[in-house]
């Protein structure tokens, strides 16, 4: 399954323009907050209609503007989680579950709902009216309602943006699992580097309605246009070191000890590692508090800041990994493509997410 | 109660209950065109469905009667068609019910259908809800306390209506002459006082029944859709 999406919409002063395809897995889309995210799943939705373009699911065409072509929301079979989840207050959470599964002609629905419920671990609440349900809950509700009607695609609107730090920390998993389950395309708006760098396969830059950027979530993170220069590592848990809580990620870099994961040994994980959190050092560094030191060599130094500052991107072992350094650094090190390095990251400057 | 005002009661309560159940499905149809839609001569319709609460009710009477009476060219019509027959019929004073509680069954109609988020209904369309079936299970049944008040509404007018229905279908005992047309009549008589007395506490009783009635359904669906 894919979809396809190439459209642009005026707006008072504001244009949107913007073309990509997105697979099975998570597609993220990322930028700032008036960058035109929700628009853009709107029009994927059917809840707007745009001045020109196409969009197509598998090859069967839901807009095209060219041959007056416009799909209403209700045949389109694109699933939508809103933001504010809106789950219908007058039916219980199984009755909004079951919602869309009337209209999507319910074949094989017993063993569907009992394996979304199985999923998102909403297996209590089904009695339950939603505004008895915490912002979790709720979302992960609004989540398992999408699935239900069997959609095509899958629209996340910020689903995790009204939610606090613990509340995301659980639905966070689900995503995860969706995104390797489901085996539907995933559009996931989001402004939060974090989320992207654990959550997504590719990702859509949007600046000011345009698509400036379209990648692999690793390349394009550790852009700078993409917010701080950071880069994303994939890793595997490798052991835990409960005597520090710590836990030690295998990657192609080298190991990395960051604080403790609730992951198991074994399973895949994302390390998202700031630009400014990374110091180089020419010398193996000796008796020093930060306990990962990674080998590699200076690929590309970009000045950023206006020339306060330069990115400087390293190869580590086929890893790309960024350092953002003043440039009095770069000078004073004499740093320059080609040159090893050593990059030192204190432990306690990964965050979980 | 002599048997001429229970039978004027009990007509009462047939034409009012007649006209508020048939206008209940045009009340909702013009509410939510009103409520949700954007049309040319949307303030022409607006204001048709609101002039029988402002115009004299007795002129209200004379326009059914100049156009649903025997010779009018509606009512001329629907006799001849299908054999429905307004003038001077129980049917006609529903009918005259039903066009002077309309504003107020559409108003409180109108009202409630517009506090339903349009989200609700948007998100109910991306799950594969017909925007016919939106409205069924999502805008109907999250209005429906709007929908009980106007039609409680739209009934105790129709109890009380006086003016268009004694213009347009006169005050026949047994046939048109309900619960105020008689005692308009019984004030015109000597010794009717007491009959007039009589009907006025029934026409009290009424009306507190009602307007008790909607208060409790709405208490109980609104405690359902808090609970919700």
């Amino acid at each position: 399954m894919s979809l396809e999406v190439d459209v642009d919409h005026a707006r008072e002063s504001f244009h949107l323009s913007a073309r990509f395809s997105a697979v099975p897995g998570l597609t993220a889309l990322f930028g700032r907050s008036g960058s035109g995210k929700t628009t853009l799943v709107d029009i994927v939705g059917g809840l707007i209609r745009p001045d020109r373009g196409r969009i197509a699911i598998d090859g069967q065409v839901l807009v095209d503007t060219a041959r007056g072509v416009f799909v209403p929301k209700h045949r389109r079979r694109i699933g939508y989680v809103f933001q504010d989840s809106r789950l219908f207050p007058h039916l219980s959470v199984r009755s909004n579950l079951l919602y869309g599964r009337w209209f999507a002609g319910g074949g094989g629905a017993a063993a569907n709902l009992a394996s979304v419920v199985d999923l998102l671990g909403i297996g209590r609440l089904l009695e339950r009216r939603p505004d008895s349900l915490s912002g979790g809950e709720t979302q992960r509700v609004a989540i398992g309602r999408a699935l239900l009607a069997q959609p095509r695609a899958l629209l996340m609107d910020e689903p995790l943006a009204s939610l606090d730090e613990a509340r995301r920390a659980e639905i966070l998993p689900y995503i995860e699992r969706l995104r390797d389950e489901a085996g539907v395309p995933i559009l996931y708006v989001s402004h939060s580097v974090a989320e992207v760098a654990r959550l997504a396969t590719t990702v859509v830059i949007l600046s000011e309605g345009q698509v400036t950027a379209v990648g692999p979530v690793a390349d394009i993170l550790s852009q700078a246009e993409a917010g701080e220069g950071g880069s994303v590592l994939a890793a595997t848990v490798a052991r835990h070191d409960a005597a520090f809580q710590l836990s030690v990620l295998a990657t192609a870099a080298g190991e990395l000890q960051v604080p403790q994961l609730s992951a198991p040994p074994g399973s895949a994980v994302r390390a998202y590692i700031r630009g400014r959190d990374v110091m180089l050092s020419l010398k193996p560094p000796e008796q020093i508090s930060a306990l990962n030191v990674l080998a590699g060599r200076i690929v590309s130094i970009t000045p950023s800041a206006g020339g306060a500052q330069a990115d400087v991107r390293l190869d580590c072992n086929g890893a790309n990994l960024t350092a953002r350094l003043t440039a009095k650094s770069v000078q004073r090190l004499a740093l320059a493509p080609g040159r090893p390095v050593y990059a030192v990251i204190k432990s306690v400057s990964f965050e979980r997410s | 109660m002599t048997p001429e005002e229970w039978t004027a009661v009990r007509l009462s309560l047939l034409v009012a209950t007649t006209a508020t159940l048939a206008s209940l499905p045009f009340g909702i149809a013009v509410a939510w065109l009103l409520a949700r839609r954007r049309f040319w001569g949307k303030s022409l319709l607006d204001t048709l469905v609101h002039l029988p609460l402002i115009l004299p009710p007795v002129v209200t009477g004379y326009l059914l009667l100049i156009s649903f009476g025997k010779r009018g060219p509606i009512g001329a019509f629907l006799d001849e068609q299908f054999g429905i027959v307004f003038s001077f019929r129980w049917t006609g004073a529903a009918l005259a019910c039903a066009v002077m509680g309309f504003p107020l069954l559409v108003r409180a109609i109108r009202l409630s259908i517009e506090a339903v988020d349009t989200r609700l209904e948007s998100a109910a369309g991306t799950l594969g809800a017909h925007p016919f079936l939106v409205f069924a299970t999502i805008t109907l049944p999250l209005c429906l306390p709007g929908v009980i008040a106007g039609a409680i509404l739209c009934f105790a007018k129709s109890m009380g209506e006086f003016g268009a229905t004694i213009t347009f279908v006169s005050n026949i005992p047994g046939e048109t002459q309900t619960l105020p047309s008689l005692i308009y009549t019984l004030t015109q008589v000597p010794g009717g006082d007491a009959g007039a007395m009589r009907l006025t506490l029934v026409s009290i009783a009424l009306s507190m029944v009602a307007l008790l009635g909607s208060e409790l359904l709405a208490r109980r669906i609104g405690v359902r859709q808090m609970a919700a």
